[in-house]
């Protein structure tokens, strides 16, 4: 079994029939995780790169460990910054790359269609994790992993992804890949958070939690930006808080249990109401798990397919 | 130079001519138009086989680059890929370092033109509206026009304080030369670097709203109301909206042109999906719907110019993440073949009307006189045949860059030389 790229560069225009192997592939590996020994081989001899231009530590550690897991040889390389202020230019790092002989590069950028340029350039197989406001894909299959297992089936459920849309890739990836999967996807939020013509994705936009609620099955819980408040997109965390912050309260209005997804990390009691994050129907240490899981399956369809 | 081009059509909106004819041309100046013209022993004669001849084209809006940014393109290079795209006059935009806002780099870069190619190509400065263009002071205007700027326009920015553009249009009327303006509404763009809308949201690239346009040639406009000697030119305009402000400002007859650029009647914002850093413009490429606007606004007479923002970069400039890439491609040497592809094979505009859009009207607003195609006038004409198939190669191009989008696109239509100043330069 193969998929049908050598890269994942993003969840929109990937077929329902290789979200289903990755997902099925990440559940053989999520049992492998829950043995006393959690290291496989298929990748032994392949080395990755983690190039982060972005900070991040959830996610690099998560790649880090699925690709240790299969047995690859790993580096990492961390630089913050864009070509422009880092002096060296992403194509002469792509360069690099291609000179060490790496056979797969995972890479987080802030800008968006940089693993695009990275996969023209290099022979590796790249993988996107995380480009500006466009696309976390492996977030997007984490995300549906851990609603599939609960769930039983994407098709015909009503994920609800709330809050800055606009400036969200996980939104993106998630909105992508449910929707092939069949299943219903809304997204709520401020107006001022949502991006332009979202609506031409295929999902619907509330602008009330309580206009929601009744119909979901899960509610996807992004993060705010702190920074935000000040860039005049929304008055304040305050005002956030009291009309999008999804709480225990709102939630217990609905007729059945919702689902509760956040990609992390969470700022408690603004986007979410810590009870709730930590609550029963609260699947995000699952999503933690699972994300492990996913990127395992994602780097072994892709690296055993050279 | 004494030349005899044998059957050209010669297509002269001036007296509406449109047949095909014999002309003759000794020491730069037309001698003879008419049929079976024998040739001195001394003329080169060249057989035009039916292709047009025409008035010199000009192109309103190049960055040429020198002073300044030399490696990009310098103002030989700038001519070169002028002539070799049809065009026997360029203006050339402010944005230099130093910026073109005072005489003696006005003065500088006329100069250099006439250099360049033995003067073959006319170089036309643009002044700088502001100082530095940082929107700030008034540039000295007057002494620029002295010196050979043929308008003004702060381009790459736009003229933003209201006052400013108040004081701009007031202060240019004095003496008759149009302000260009580059028009976004600079709070509105800030990171932007596609059209917003369903693409840009696809992409998560941060997104240029039409309305940062449209709202500046609004206001510009409710300025000229009050400023009525000024003459006021929108620099590559973008939107159907932009377009129906323009209309309705000519309906007011206030003094309003406006000119789009080949890639904006070309290319629409889908272009920006596999991230090619030769698609990010300012104005961003825009919806079909604006494609069509602009071909419709091309038709009806409100874009009274095709002019290219032929904007030369460096591959190492363009080759990096899209953010970061600086906006702008190279036109010059494509406008024609899009023009004759896009406009004129649809039926948008007629040759004579789309000569028009590239030779008078531009003339025109920049207060350069006619071309006159007679017998007694100096020769300034444009060669170019109609109908063949062409497939765009950037190695080929002659400008020092090559940033186009266009690399491998065949276009219908293509430049066969340029005759001025007593110069006459074919293309290979």
């Amino acid at each position: 079994m193969a998929l049908e790229s050598r890269h994942l560069l993003g969840l929109e225009g990937v077929s329902k029939e290789d979200l289903t192997l990755i997902l099925d592939t990440a559940r053989s590996f999520r049992e492998v995780l829950e043995r006393p020994i959690k290291k496989v081989p298929p990748l032994q001899g392949k080395t990755i790169v983690n190039l982060f231009f972005e900070s991040s530590t959830r996610t690099r550690i998560s790649f880090e460990l699925a690709e240790r897991r299969l047995s690859a040889d790993v580096v990492n390389f961390a630089a913050s910054g864009s070509s422009v202020s880092k002096g060296e230019t992403l194509k002469d790092t792509a360069r690099n790359i291609e000179a060490m002989k790496i056979d797969m590069v995972v890479i987080r950028h802030e800008s968006a269609g940089a693993p695009h340029f990275l996969s023209r350039v290099v022979r590796a197989n790249v993988i996107n994790a995380g480009d500006g406001l466009h696309e976390h894909p492996t977030q997007g299959l984490l995300d549906m992993m851990t609603l599939r297992e609960r769930h039983g089936s994407l098709e015909g459920m009503h994920v609800c992804i709330v809050g800055d849309i606009l400036h969200s890739r996980v939104a993106r990836s998630n909105i992508h890949g449910l929707r092939t999967m069949g299943a219903d996807v809304s997204v709520c939020g401020p107006s001022t958070l949502m991006p332009a013509r979202i609506e031409d994705l295929g999902v619907r936009v509330y602008h009330r939690l309580e206009d929601v609620i009744p119909s979901v099955d899960a509610l996807n819980v992004l993060r705010i930006q702190l920074e935000r408040q000040h860039s005049g997109l929304f008055p304040s965390l305050r005002e956030y808080h009291r009309f999008f912050g999804v709480t225990k309260e709102r939630v217990d209005r609905a007729p059945k249990p919702i689902t509760i997804m956040h990609p992390g990390p969470i700022n408690r009691d603004v986007e979410i109401s810590a009870d709730l994050a930590d609550g029963e129907h609260s699947v995000i240490l699952e999503q933690v798990t699972n994300g492990v899981a996913v990127r395992m399956a994602v780097l072994y369809l892709l690296g055993s397919s050279n | 130079m004494n030349v005899v081009l044998k059957s050209a059509r010669l297509i002269d909106p001036a007296t509406q001519r449109d047949e095909v004819i014999d002309i003759q041309i000794v020491d730069g100046v037309i001698a003879k138009i008419g049929s079976a013209i024998r040739a001195q022993s001394d003329a080169r004669i060249v057989d035009m086989k039916g292709a047009i001849a025409s008035p010199g084209f000009i192109d309103m809006h190049v960055h040429l680059r020198e002073p300044g940014f030399e490696h990009k393109e310098t103002i030989a290079t700038g001519c070169t890929s002028a002539a070799e795209g049809g065009f026997t006059a360029v203006c050339c935009m402010p944005n230099t370092n130093p910026a073109i806002d005072d005489e003696s780099v006005a003065r500088y870069v006329h100069e250099e033109g006439k250099r360049a190619l033995e003067g073959l190509v006319d170089v036309f400065p643009i002044g700088a509206v502001t100082k530095g263009r940082k929107g700030e002071e008034l540039a000295p205007m007057a002494e620029l026009a002295a010196a050979g700027a043929v308008g003004f326009s702060d381009d790459g920015a736009p003229v933003a304080n209201a006052g400013m553009m108040r004081s701009a249009l007031e202060y240019s009327a004095m003496f008759g030369k149009p302000v260009i303006q580059h028009a976004e509404e600079p709070t509105m763009t800030k990171g932007g670097c596609m059209h917003e809308g369903r693409t840009s949201t696809l992409l998560g690239l941060p997104g240029i709203a039409p309305v940062a346009e449209e709202m500046m040639i609004a206001r510009d406009i409710m300025l000229l109301r009050y400023a009525p000697k000024a003459r006021y030119h929108v620099a590559h305009i973008s939107t159907r909206a932009s377009v129906e402000i323009v209309r309705n400002a000519k309906k007011e007859e206030l003094s309003v042109t406006c000119e789009v650029t080949p890639h904006h009647f070309t290319l629409t914002d889908e272009a920006v999906t596999t991230y090619d850093t030769n698609t990010k413009m300012n104005p961003p490429l825009r919806t079909v719907d604006d494609v069509q606007a602009m071909k419709e606004a091309l038709r009806d007479g409100t874009i009274d110019v095709i002019a290219t923002d032929h904007a030369p970069h460096t591959i190492d400039e363009k080759e990096v993440e899209y953010t970061a890439a600086p906006f702008g491609i190279v036109g010059l040497e494509t406008a024609l073949g899009l023009a004759m592809v896009e406009l004129v094979e649809p039926g948008f505009l007629t040759l004579m009307q789309l000569i028009e859009k590239l030779s008078a009207n531009p003339r025109r607003i920049v207060g350069l006189p006619a071309i006159r195609i007679e017998e007694g006038a100096t020769a300034n004409l444009t060669l170019f045949r109609p109908d063949v198939r062409w497939t765009v190669d950037i190695a080929a191009l002659r400008s020092k860059s090559k940033n186009s989008p266009f690399h491998g696109r065949v276009l219908v239509g293509k430049a066969m030389g340029i005759i001025n100043n007593g110069k006459i330069r074919l293309n290979a």
